[in-house]
């Protein structure tokens, strides 16, 4: 596999506050991983920095080899790192279907003068079939406002593939999703991301969740990184069970995993 | 796909309805509906601003950029043909509106308010005390001459209207196509979620420099074909009471459609009319009564209403 992204030496501080202390981490293309932390531990900052809203204090980030730190997040967008968001980041007076054709209208503007129409049959066509990747389709008329959180989140997420980014990072993806939910939402989510060959990094705090679908985990702790490694052997790391999960933490059995998926995915 | 879409065809069906107006409406009526076109196209500027959820109360800039190129370009450089005036007026607005759109893109709301209002009160001050533009009392205009043809009498009133006439239809669907377009679409976006629209990949800084610039020459022009219909220029044309009656008719006439802004205008100007009519003293309380019970019982402006019988009657339609 070969590395699409590497942080080298990353550093934030604001003020006296470290929120991340040296931050090494090399992401494959394809790659599924989990990441785990309590709150502050440096998981979001992380996020920040690599997808441009925050500038690092020091170090560097190499995305297919280019130190992309500080640059602006737009430009980091169109080079294919995309995110979604904790609290989703949608135009929430607008319906799903027109919030899929301003990202897709985005992504196809440098195709189209600035006096010709940016929706058309084709763009309102992979707008739906974005929306039936996520089978969320049914909600293609509604307004955001009028929609459920798993539903917002799910469209935020289509949203931010809509760019065809080669790298995906997921901010707590399940928040606000209802337990019962979480593990057909995550499928859904996984089914459609691996559809596309992107790399996807998601934070998550429900480690079921990071055990049925995340290969490979890193632990943040206050800023710095824990464990990085497969992710039964990160979630069996005494340091990451004293000091994120808690030792009352049982890992499920690799068939009691596989079948939780396949629940989830039947 | 077909290339006009209905307010296209509107629009274009408006102008054969305005040429048969400047025969049939009395003149007075006529002067109305051709100074409310150079001011609509003002009103049109500040509704493409709001759609961005950026409320302009310093359009009257380019508004008085626009008047006074007319009026310059006659009065020290002798030149009369509105092709050549419209010309320097746009290239004057892009380069002014252009070096300001690299400050004002960084604001919204208030801040941006506040800023276009302050950007235009400076052009206010320096007029109104500049002799040689004669000061608060501003200068007549020459009329115009067409690629070297000058009209005279009537003729010279009904070729400005008809030229005006088709400059603010035309005018009205390059915007429609621009609200229609990528850059319409973005700015749009950016009223709802600026965040997210730089985490899609565009920059809300430069689509609202665009929106910023674009706005400006059709105000430019706006002031250009106003200037013209009224023969006179005045400082008036940057102050801050007239950049607010541009916001005053976005919020009567609504953001809904380009011709929104248009025919606010002319209600507006009729509504003037009769306000001072009614009661010559205090016709400003009539007028701001109208924009209270606007906003409080049509939010979206008249337009709305207008929208809201399309819906009915379509619905009303039998199926096919």
């Amino acid at each position: 596999m070969s590395v699409i992204l590497e942080t080298r030496g990353l550093e934030k501080t604001f003020d006296a506050v470290v929120a991340a202390h040296n931050i090494n981490i090399s992401i494959d293309a394809a790659e599924v991983i989990g990441v785990i932390g309590s709150n502050g531990a440096g998981k979001t900052t992380f996020v920040n920095m690599v997808t441009g809203y925050l500038t690092p204090s020091s170090g560097e980030i190499l995305f297919h080899g280019k130190d992309i730190a500080g640059m602006p997040t737009r430009d980091i967008t169109q080079m294919g790192i995309c995110r979604s968001f904790q609290i989703p980041q949608l135009f929430p007076e607008l319906t799903v279907l027109d919030n899929l054709l301003i990202a897709l209208t985005i992504a196809h503007r440098g195709k189209k003068g600035w006096l010709t129409p940016a929706v058309d049959q084709a763009l309102t066509d992979k707008a739906m079939q974005i929306l039936s990747r996520f089978k969320i389709e049914e909600h293609a008329d509604k307004l955001i406002t009028t929609l459920a959180q798993g539903v917002r989140k799910l469209v935020d997420i289509a949203m931010a593939t809509v760019p065809e980014p080669s790298l995906l990072f997921l901010d707590e993806p399940t928040s606000g999703v209802s337990a019962e939910e979480k593990m057909s939402f995550m499928a859904t989510l996984i089914d459609a991301l691996q559809a596309t060959d992107t790399a996807v990094l998601f934070i998550e705090h429900d480690m079921e969740l990071i055990e049925a679908f995340a290969p490979r985990c890193i632990a943040f702790y206050e800023g710095t990184i824990l464990a990085d490694g497969d992710t039964a052997g990160v979630l069996d790391d005494p340091k990451v069970r004293e000091f994120v999960i808690g030792s009352e933490f049982h890992r499920k059995a690799t068939s009691d995993v596989s079948d939780i998926q396949k629940q989830a995915e039947g | 796909m077909k290339f006009f879409d209905k307010t296209e065809w509107s629009l274009l069906y408006a102008l054969p309805v305005l040429i048969i107006l400047l025969f049939v409406l009395p003149t007075w009526l006529v002067n109305y509906v051709q100074v409310s076109m150079g001011m609509g196209l003002v009103a049109l500027a500040v509704m493409i601003q709001m759609r961005a959820g950026l409320v302009s109360f310093g359009q009257g800039l380019y508004f008085c950029i626009g008047g006074y190129t007319a009026g310059m370009a006659s009065k020290f450089w002798n030149i009369s043909d509105i092709f050549v005036i419209f010309a320097i007026a746009i290239v004057a607005t892009l380069v002014v509106a252009g070096v300001l759109g690299f400050l004002l893109r960084r604001y919204r709301e208030i801040f941006f308010a506040m800023l276009t209002l302050a950007v235009s009160m400076i052009l206010f001050a320096l007029l109104s005390s500049s002799h040689e533009l004669g000061s608060t009392d501003g200068f007549n205009l020459p009329q115009a001459s067409y690629l070297g043809w000058r009209p005279e009498g009537e003729t010279a009133g009904a070729t400005l209207f008809i030229l005006t006439a088709i400059l603010t239809l035309a005018c009205a669907i390059l915007i429609n196509r621009f609200l229609r377009g990528p850059i319409g679409k973005i700015i749009e976006a950016i009223r709802e979620n600026e965040l997210r629209v730089e985490y899609l990949g565009a920059s809300a800084h430069v689509s609202v420099h665009i929106l910023y610039m674009v706005a400006a020459v059709i105000s430019a022009i706006g002031g250009v074909l106003w200037a013209m219909a009224l023969g006179h220029v005045t400082p008036e044309m940057a102050n801050w009471t007239t950049s607010g009656q541009f916001v005053f008719i976005v919020i009567l006439a609504g953001t809904g459609n380009v011709f929104a802004p248009l025919i606010g205008t002319l209600i507006l100007e009729v509504l003037r009319v009769y306000a001072v009519e009614i009661s010559p003293n205090t016709w400003q309380m009539i007028l701001g009564t109208v924009m209270l019970l606007t906003i409080v019982f049509l939010p979206k402006g008249l337009w709305s209403l207008f929208e809201g019988f399309v819906k009915r009657l379509s619905s009303k339609e039998p199926a096919a």
